[in-house]
């Protein structure tokens, strides 16, 4: 098998074009692909026109909120660009320039103000179905995240105007008379009133509007929490089941260099068996020379070899940029070293039944790219039978095997490495097995 | 003398097909022995068969696998490598106790010994069976197994060819090739095997083909052409 090696390494010395092809190409998908999945999508360019007249107010009980910042909240959820008019707007969408435009329409207020109508925006779009699509969901999201700013300050002026109003005081409002009772003050004072009245029939009017007032700033003080409540009536908290959260960018390593260690060592490995047959050394090799199992190993362990080293390479070189824990660098080891055998034994199998350089290359990269696709849809994304039928190609191909073993060993995410290396081997002498007959026949 | 190579009730079958039936021969130190016959008769399965590639339904051969030297019609080359480096992979992969040697004595045999650093990919195609052939004879065998050696060769390189290999059978070396050119045949062999849907039908020299077929004047194209109708008549008659 050393001499079958050392020929191999030959050969690959001397195909340059290949080898750089086979190291930069794969490298730059992982990269894009990495870089598509790390990248949150930017903020849509959006162009506002504020129709509203300057200084215009919604009024909360004594407070007032001013428009404007609604219009401030709505500019920070997206890439804004001011226009002056409605038709600047239309005719930024036209060009491409913003990808919709959105007017907050000078009756805003009044219509904020008034508890009959419901204050209405104008969003512009255009383009095709997928960026009908972006538009609505990134504008959706933007203009929640505004209503939600604007509601709190609504919700913080409803509250100051209800502390005023229990607590009295000088309410700093121009024009409102000045050191006012609170309704929580009138209560007890008026008991203490009402303690030197003569019973008859003003003091216990006297008592009822004392009463009252207890009443009314005991409600008054719930109100509050109530105006809170509101606000944001369901809020999310997030817990994880199993493993570690793992952080996007991390993941996005590893899905990297999962994606570079198949192409390398697929592709290596099939073609290396492929060659035997299209140099038709197949049939001199395996009269006694080298078994057929010996030759199928040879091949497995060259591309995977190769393969874990532009893999590792990958993973530290990316690793100066992203923080990657480094005292978990013995099971990236474990990892890349399960992942790339079952990658050359799948690579095998190709290149045994492809029989030509050519095909085998070819099948070999048809299949790759879908199967590092599949491994990446997340359920709940498809529907419940698509998704059973991709995860039942994922569990027979080792992309995904490979992916989570990675993805345990780097970032400690589940499931446990344990389970994956151990799919990852059963799936190597399944392949294997596969590699095997495929060469049954030398011609 | 004794046979340096026993072929013995060899069949072979592929599903229905029966691409052998029941062939015996010896073969001698030092000949050359044809394997004719017209497509599909079964001689490149007899061949790989004696060359250990494919194991037969029924019968034997008397030497094994590694005991054989084999050429396929194809070279069997890595064209990325150079004459000498194909030559000391197969020479260290039959783990011969001296690989340089052996190296060294293929090319002085091939007389490719100034080509010897060339990558196989930009040899002539002459060139490129003179080494198919040399990775054969790379571990000495006493029997060397040809199929169609000089299908892809212009008429000088066959010539250079046929000198080589009787070089060989000069050495000792008994060599069975298969062939279309029957004249290279007769030019060629010492004796003819001739095959036909599987069947042995022919063992003997060249000249007693002829007497077999009754065609005493013609080439001994003619005088296969006329054994081979004999024999279909014959059958026919039986059957």
């Amino acid at each position: 098998m050393r001499w079958l090696l050392r020929k191999d390494l030959l050969i690959l010395r001397r195909s340059r074009l290949l080898v750089a092809l086979l190291i930069v190409y794969p490298v730059a998908i992982a990269l894009l692909i990495g870089f598509a999945i790390s990248r949150s999508p930017s903020r849509p360019h959006v162009a506002i026109v504020d129709e509203t007249p300057p200084g215009a107010s919604v009024k909360v009980g004594s407070q007032r909120v001013a428009v404007g910042q609604y219009a401030q909240q709505l500019f920070s959820q997206v890439q804004s660009v001011r226009v002056a008019t409605r038709s600047q707007a239309i005719a930024k969408v036209k060009s491409g320039e913003v990808i919709a435009a959105v007017v907050i329409p000078q009756n805003i207020a009044a219509r904020l103000s008034s508890v009959t109508e419901q204050a209405q925006l104008e969003v512009l779009y255009n383009g095709d179905a997928l960026e009908q699509s972006l538009v609505q969901s990134s504008l959706d999201s933007a203009i929640a995240q505004a209503n939600l700013g604007f509601s709190e300050q609504i919700q913080q002026a409803a509250a100051k105007a209800i502390a005023a109003l229990l607590d009295g005081g000088n309410s700093g409002i121009l024009g409102a008379p000045e050191d006012l009772i609170g309704l929580n003050q009138i209560s007890p004072t008026l008991k203490r009133i009402v303690a030197h009245q003569p019973r008859g029939h003003e003091r216990s009017e006297l008592e009822r509007i004392e009463a009252f007032a207890g009443f009314a700033a005991e409600n008054l003080t719930a109100s509050k929490q109530v105006l809170s409540t509101i606000s944001q009536p369901i809020k999310a908290r997030s817990s994880l089941l199993k493993g570690r959260r793992t952080p996007l960018n991390t993941f996005a390593v590893v899905v990297a260099v999962s994606v570079s260690l198949m192409f390398v060592c697929v592709l290596l490995a099939a073609g290396g068996v492929a060659l035997e047959r299209e140099e038709r050394a197949l049939g001199r090799l395996v009269r006694g020379l080298v078994s057929r199992e010996a030759l199928l190993v040879e091949k497995g362990l060259l591309a995977a070899g190769c393969s874990f080293v532009v893999a590792l390479a990958m993973l530290a070189g990316v690793g100066a940029f992203v923080s990657l824990d480094w005292g978990r660098s013995g099971l990236w080891l474990v990892a890349l070293a399960f992942g790339s055998i079952a990658f050359g034994a799948l690579g095998v199998a190709i290149g045994a039944l492809a029989r030509e350089v050519r095909a085998a290359s070819l099948l070999a990269f048809l299949l790759s790219l879908p199967l590092a696709f599949l491994a990446l849809v997340p359920s709940g994304s498809v529907s419940s039978g698509f998704y059973d039928a991709i995860r039942t190609v994922s569990f027979v191909f080792p992309f995904k095997a490979a992916l989570q073993a990675l993805d345990a060993a780097v970032n400690g995410a589940s499931p446990s490495i344990g389970g994956s290396l151990a799919h990852l081997a059963g799936l190597t002498l399944l392949f294997g097995a596969l590699a095997r007959a495929g060469l049954r026949r030398a011609d | 003398m004794s046979a340096v190579l026993s072929v013995h009730s060899l069949a072979k079958s592929f599903g229905e097909l029966e691409a052998l039936r029941d062939v015996s021969f010896d073969l001698q130190a030092g000949e050359t022995v044809a394997v004719v016959g017209p497509n599909g008769a079964g001689k490149t399965t007899l061949l790989s068969i004696i060359a250990g590639l494919q194991p037969p339904s029924a019968g034997s051969v008397s030497r094994s696998a590694r005991e054989v030297g084999w050429a396929p019609q194809q070279p069997a080359l890595y064209s990325k490598l150079s004459v000498a480096e194909n030559l000391e992979l197969f020479a260290r992969l039959e783990k011969l106790a001296d690989p340089a040697r052996a190296v060294r004595e293929m090319l002085e045999q091939t007389g490719l010994g100034e080509r010897a650093d060339e990558p196989v990919g930009r040899l002539s195609g002459g060139n490129r069976q003179r080494v198919n052939v040399a990775l054969g004879l790379i571990a000495d065998p006493p029997v060397l197994a040809l199929d169609e050696p000089s299908a892809s060769l212009d008429p000088a390189q066959r010539e250079r060819l046929w000198a080589f290999i009787a070089g060989l059978t000069a050495a000792g070396t008994a060599v069975v090739f298969s062939t279309h050119h029957v004249g290279e045949a007769q030019r060629h062999a010492d004796r003819l095997l001739v095959l036909d849907d599987g069947r042995l039908l022919f063992d003997g020299s060249p000249a007693q083909l002829k007497g077999a077929s009754g065609v005493q004047e013609g080439d001994l194209e003619d005088a296969l052409v006329r054994f081979l109708e004999q024999a279909a008549t014959a059958a026919g008659a039986a059957g």
